[in-house]
């Protein structure tokens, strides 16, 4: 590929204007700002098929294992998919929307029991994403300055991310086995607070067990990405803050997080479509099959799709989610872009 | 800006606290790796009393461990590998060139990655499934069917931090090389991946570690000879028995590379986000 490629449009794109300005900067706006004005840039002399050809690769990845299977997805959602015709999925009769009907209408089963797993992971990913912005905001704050032992801390907390999901998720299956694991071991035996031994991953419990082996995998890339962030806030500011003698409390207030807050209306987003798709971390630590209690989403249409080996309805649940997660993906852009006109 | 007492000693509490919070889990993983099995059966005890490294030896023949360890390792080299080679062209040509669909390409490709795998599982099975049948082109429950999709999994945030990486190095550079008449592939190779070795370092093992860690897609699209540990690690439990010393012993085994490799190179992720992200 590479030899059959003229090399005519090796400058094209290239400014010298460009090349001083800072990184940020250059991705956004074309760097033609200097002979042209801003905007789609304007026709080229010579214009070269290099870049797509350097795409090409990434781009018949993408067709092929995200774009395609969604859009037939979309497609087997309008189909009769069931047990019966997933050896042949041509023969499947079309249905219309006969498959959002069923899984959306709350009077059917199938529809209860979507919205129960829809509102128990609406709370997960509310609860998840908050607590794991401030243990991740705190621990970063409090690393920003150096002292003995920042860098052991810095690799500890680390350390969950970087763990396999599926190691640490059965690491805390164990911790909450109730008659071998540490935590009924401190709550019981050690610390007399509770009489009974109580069950963590059947009931009630289930759901705090679930939300804590969340935040504890969360929350260390929440740390990661603010330290990142507060990499970039120059030492002035601090100094300035400080000499017009600002404590700790109105520093944080204002000077680190507004800086932040560019990182910050990335990371909760991310975070929100990360803990809201979560399958791994209840598929796990339940062995499989979630309680009623912990029931997440995308572990609830795996089930049920895998179960009754009806994927038109398993697909119908999963385009309902996109679309749910889209809207709120839009608002989140449309309300964060306007504060920020605003200010 | 000297610290308070108060501020020192709360910094302190608080930074214990969330040690230890982080600290137990890996403290039982490691500690119940040592027991013996009648150990880790009964109550939980805080301090390994009679310590053991049999969990180390009879975990390779409780489960298949050695099998499920080379087709995760081999995937996951393989899947990494080729992810980090597509995203190299793919965030030059987006870093260095002007073109039609730039914006859309990037946009595309980032938020293919916020959408629930669960809706390209179902359709990505019974295409394979289908393909198998109809063509022979065995992708379902094979390691190559898994590598595929693997890779695509890690691109997007790979091609968006390279193009951090890439939109760091001075273009001065590239233009200094295309005098002495270097091609865009070569100055791609000469100029600018050397400069980024760091970004290409840190993708790499993020891409092995997206693939290593993956459990959705290996539920499904692996059968017992093609399984990997993210399903395997659970044939430890059985109906009768959870032999947990040896599942704590394999936890082990296949984390402390990845993590090592993580925290090796935790600062040129660091970087990588401060370069890509925070625009």
């Amino acid at each position: 590929m590479a030899t059959t490629t003229p090399p005519a449009g090796t400058a094209s794109g290239q400014s010298p204007a460009a090349a001083g300005k800072p990184a940020g900067q250059l991705a956004r706006q074309p760097p033609a700002a200097a002979d042209k004005p801003a905007g789609r840039p304007a026709r080229r002399p010579r214009r070269s098929l290099l870049p797509y050809l350097l795409l090409a690769p990434a781009i018949v990845l993408e067709l092929a294992i995200h774009v395609i299977p969604m859009l037939v997805g979309a497609w087997m959602s309008l189909l009769e998919l069931t047990q019966f015709h997933i050896r042949d999925w041509s023969s499947a009769p079309f249905v219309g929307l006969d498959n959002y009907r069923v899984v959306l209408d709350v009077n059917s089963a199938a529809g209860a029991e979507l919205l129960r797993s829809f509102r128990v992971t609406v709370v997960y990913t509310v609860l998840s994403v908050g607590l794991s912005w401030v243990l991740g905001t705190t621990a970063a704050v409090l690393l920003q300055r150096p002292f003995r032992g920042r860098a052991v801390l810095r690799a500890l907390f680390l350390t969950p991310y970087a763990l396999p999901v599926y190691t640490a998720v059965i690491t805390w299956t164990f911790l909450f086995q109730r008659d071998t694991g540490l935590v009924n071991h401190v709550l019981v035996d050690q610390l007399d607070l509770v009489d009974d031994r109580p069950f963590w991953l059947i009931g009630d419990n289930s759901f705090v067990a679930l939300l804590i082996v969340s935040i504890w995998r969360t929350w260390p890339f929440a740390f990661l990405c603010v330290m990142a962030g507060l990499q970039n806030i120059p030492d002035e500011l601090y100094e300035a803050a400080a000499m017009d003698g600002a404590g700790f409390w109105r520093r944080l207030r204002s000077v680190t997080l507004p800086m932040l807050r560019p990182v910050n209306l990335v990371l909760v987003l991310v975070l929100f479509l990360w803990t809201f798709n979560d399958f791994n971390t209840p598929y796990v630590l339940f062995g499989g099959s979630a309680p009623a209690e912990a029931d997440l989403i995308s572990l609830h249409i795996y089930r049920s799709s895998f179960q009754t080996w009806d994927f038109g309805s398993g697909s119908a649940m999963s385009v309902a989610l996109l679309l749910f997660l889209l809207l709120v993906t839009a608002g989140y852009l449309l309300l964060t872009n306007r504060r920020r006109n605003d200010a | 800006m000297r610290e308070t007492a108060a501020e020192r000693w709360s910094r302190r509490i608080v930074l214990t606290l969330l040690a230890g919070f982080v600290l137990v889990p890996l403290y039982v993983m490691v500690s119940s790796a040592i027991k013996p099995l009648q150990d880790v059966q009964g109550a939980f005890t805080w301090w390994p009393r009679r310590p053991t490294l049999q969990a180390f030896v009879d975990m390779w023949s409780t489960v298949p461990l050695g099998r499920y360890l080379l087709n995760s390792l081999l995937v996951a080299s393989v899947a990494a590998i080729f992810s980090v080679s597509v995203a190299i062209f793919a965030a030059y040509a987006v870093s260095r060139y002007r073109f039609r669909g730039r914006q859309i390409f990037s946009v595309t490709v980032l938020s293919t990655q916020m959408f629930p795998g669960i809706l390209f599982l179902l359709p990505l099975f019974l295409i394979y499934v289908n393909l198998g049948n109809a063509t022979g082109i065995e992708l379902y429950a094979s390691r190559t069917g898994l590598i595929i999709t693997y890779l695509t999994f890690s691109l997007p945030f790979s091609i968006w931090m390279l193009v951090g990486y890439f939109d760091s190095i001075p273009r001065g550079l590239d233009e200094a090389a295309q005098v002495d008449g270097a091609g865009p592939l070569r100055t791609l190779f000469q100029v600018v991946l050397p400069a980024a070795v760091p970004g290409v370092v840190a993708v790499t093992v993020y891409a092995f570690m997206t693939a290593w860690g993956e459990v959705l897609f290996a539920s499904v699209l692996t059968n017992e000879g093609s399984r990997t540990l993210a399903v395997g690690l659970q044939g430890y439990s059985t109906q009768f028995n959870v032999y947990w010393n040896q599942v704590m012993a394999a936890s082990l085994v296949v984390s402390v590379p990845v993590v090592a490799g993580f925290l090796a190179l935790q600062r040129y992720f660091v970087a990588g986000l401060t370069a890509g992200a925070v625009k």
